[in-house]
């Protein structure tokens, strides 16, 4: 270890030094399956336990100067909606969000199947800081299994004093929303309800309820092990640390990775072997995220602060490549109608609002003709007037389409289409039967 | 300067019967498909008995005036 080195760790010794390594969260290399309690606590050593006021109030400091913020998509600071929940005037309940409805995303997945440890020690650690018993794990189907055999392994070992409750997430779009998920937890059912008030006021079953991201929640528990210092050790002062990316399309080695917030998108793509074909553009964030043309945004950095020069944020950590062939309006088309079928149903505006959007879209992509004063009108009137933010996410994704592919919306006015292959690269489910 | 009235929609529970623009057109418009859109929430002193009628004949209880001092908004029943 040399001087500079020790001077960045907080004076921990050996297990400090091995917090150091990168990737923090994923693993060195995979294939190995998740990482068993035994190989979890080695590398990153025992969860520092505390009880009351005082430590409370001091770990939820600690994450306060390190600045974490979600990693769910909305990037709202941890300590924040901690404290919040915290100071609640009934027991609190702790929600670990690993639903990933995004059928475009996998970086929860990916964490959960490799170090689901690390997950359930953040959310262990957050039912703590809040003075919950219980923390419910809700996790996509696919590491259900290795996220139960995870808990299973910690109650063996008498590891913890809050109660792990795991369960499937419905497999909706919506059902990741804060709302939706409490809803899901009680009764089943993945609706969104208007707020006020939030959850972390009144939640599951009235309680304040705690909601955070898998992700969040992993780099929550090397906080608590490692300090503020260390987190900030990397990323930018405005958005410290480091951030998990789902890279899909047009990029040589498709895949979840790891990555210091604040390098540059085109760095990113290299971490995914770089581009495979002449890009297009690219959809960053995720479906509500923001189409950018490659050679603008490829080098900004990748933070909220970098990308909102393209009108964009880390968003979800999605990264998808757009190759030149392949019609971005089609692309567009595809996504907005999945969206449009994925809306709750509750809320007019949403129904009728992203339904018509997406059959104008299906129009122009089609070239059977494009009104874009009516289609404009109709994000307008669409934008801000659900209960949930499903409608708003939806309109800012076309609409940043509508900038990108301006050029490609004059040939389709005039039946020419620049797609060479039909549109694919973002994935969407098979429509379901109403 | 004490806040006045606003005007709140619980867009789960409004069907789009537009009785409210009808009675208040001052304040609320519909949007391509019959959905109400409350230009701005804060109630003019001048429309507050047509704002408190609007209330009263929406069939599906979605519209509400909150008096920001009497009213705390975690109080309410939740919808859906």
């Amino acid at each position: 270890m040399n001087t500079l080195d020790s001077d960045q760790l907080p004076a921990r010794g050996a297990a400090a030094v091995q917090a150091r390594r990168f990737p923090r969260l994923l693993p060195e290399r995979f294939g190995g399956g998740p990482a068993s309690l035994e190989e979890h606590l080695s590398r990153y050593g025992q969860l520092p336990h505390g009880w009351g006021g005082p430590w409370r109030e001091q770990l939820i400091a600690e994450v306060g100067r390190a600045g974490l913020t979600g990693r769910g998509g909305a990037a709202f600071p941890t300590a924040r909606k901690l404290a919040a929940v915290a100071g609640g005037p009934d027991m609190p309940v702790v929600i670990a969000n690993g639903t990933e409805g995004e059928p475009a995303s996998a970086k929860d997945k990916v964490l959960l199947a490799c170090a689901p440890h690390l997950v359930l020690d953040g959310a262990v650690l957050a039912a703590h800081m809040v003075g919950a018993r219980q923390a419910i794990v809700v996790v996509h189907d696919a590491v259900r299994e290795v996220v139960d055999g995870a808990a299973a392994e910690r109650r063996r070992a008498r590891l913890d004093r809050v109660k792990i409750k795991v369960m499937t997430g419905a497999d909706r779009f919506v059902g990741g929303e804060a709302s939706a998920l409490v809803n899901w937890v009680a009764q089943g059912i993945p609706l969104p309800t208007a707020t006020p008030p939030r959850v972390s006021e009144s939640g599951l079953r009235g309680r304040p309820t705690l909601v955070q991201n898998v992700e969040t929640l992993a780099h929550l528990a090397l906080i608590a092990r490692w300090g503020a210092r260390w987190f900030r050790s990397l990323g930018t002062t405005a958005e410290p640390g480091s951030i998990l990316v789902t890279l899909i399309g047009a990029v040589r080695q498709p895949g979840v990775r790891e990555i210091e917030i604040g390098m540059p998108l085109s760095d990113v793509l290299g971490r995914a072997g770089g581009p495979a074909a002449p890009l297009g553009a690219l959809l960053i964030g995720g479906y509500f995220g923001t189409w950018a043309d490659p050679a603008v945004a490829g080098p900004l950095p990748f933070s909220a602060e970098g990308l909102s020069a393209v009108g964009g944020s880390p968003g979800a950590g999605l990264v998808a490549a757009l190759p030149a062939d392949v019609c971005g309006l089609a692309e567009t088309a595809r996504v907005a109608r999945y969206l449009a079928d994925e809306s709750a149903g509750q809320c007019g505006p949403c129904v009728f609002g992203l339904g018509s959007i997406a059959d104008a879209l299906a129009d122009l992509a089609a070239g059977r003709g494009y009104q874009p004063g009516r289609l404009r009108r109709w994000m307008a009137q669409t934008e801000g007037r659900g209960a949930c933010h499903h409608p708003d996410g939806a309109v800012r994704m076309v609409r940043s389409a509508l900038a990108v592919f301006g050029p490609e919306i004059d040939r389709h006015a005039q039946g020419w289409c620049c797609g060479r292959r039909p549109p694919g690269v973002l994935p969407v489910p098979p429509r379901r039967t109403p | 300067m004490i806040a006045g009235a606003r005007l709140r929609l619980n867009p789960i529970a409004c069907d789009g019967r537009g009785l409210c623009a009808e009675v208040l057109p001052e304040m609320i418009t519909l949007d391509d498909w019959g959905f109400p859109i409350i230009r701005d929430a804060d109630v003019p002193p001048g429309l507050l008995d047509e704002a408190a009628e609007a209330v009263r004949l929406c069939p599906r209880l979605a519209l509400r005036l909150d008096h920001p001092s009497t009213t705390p908004a975690a109080s309410r029943p939740r919808a859906g």
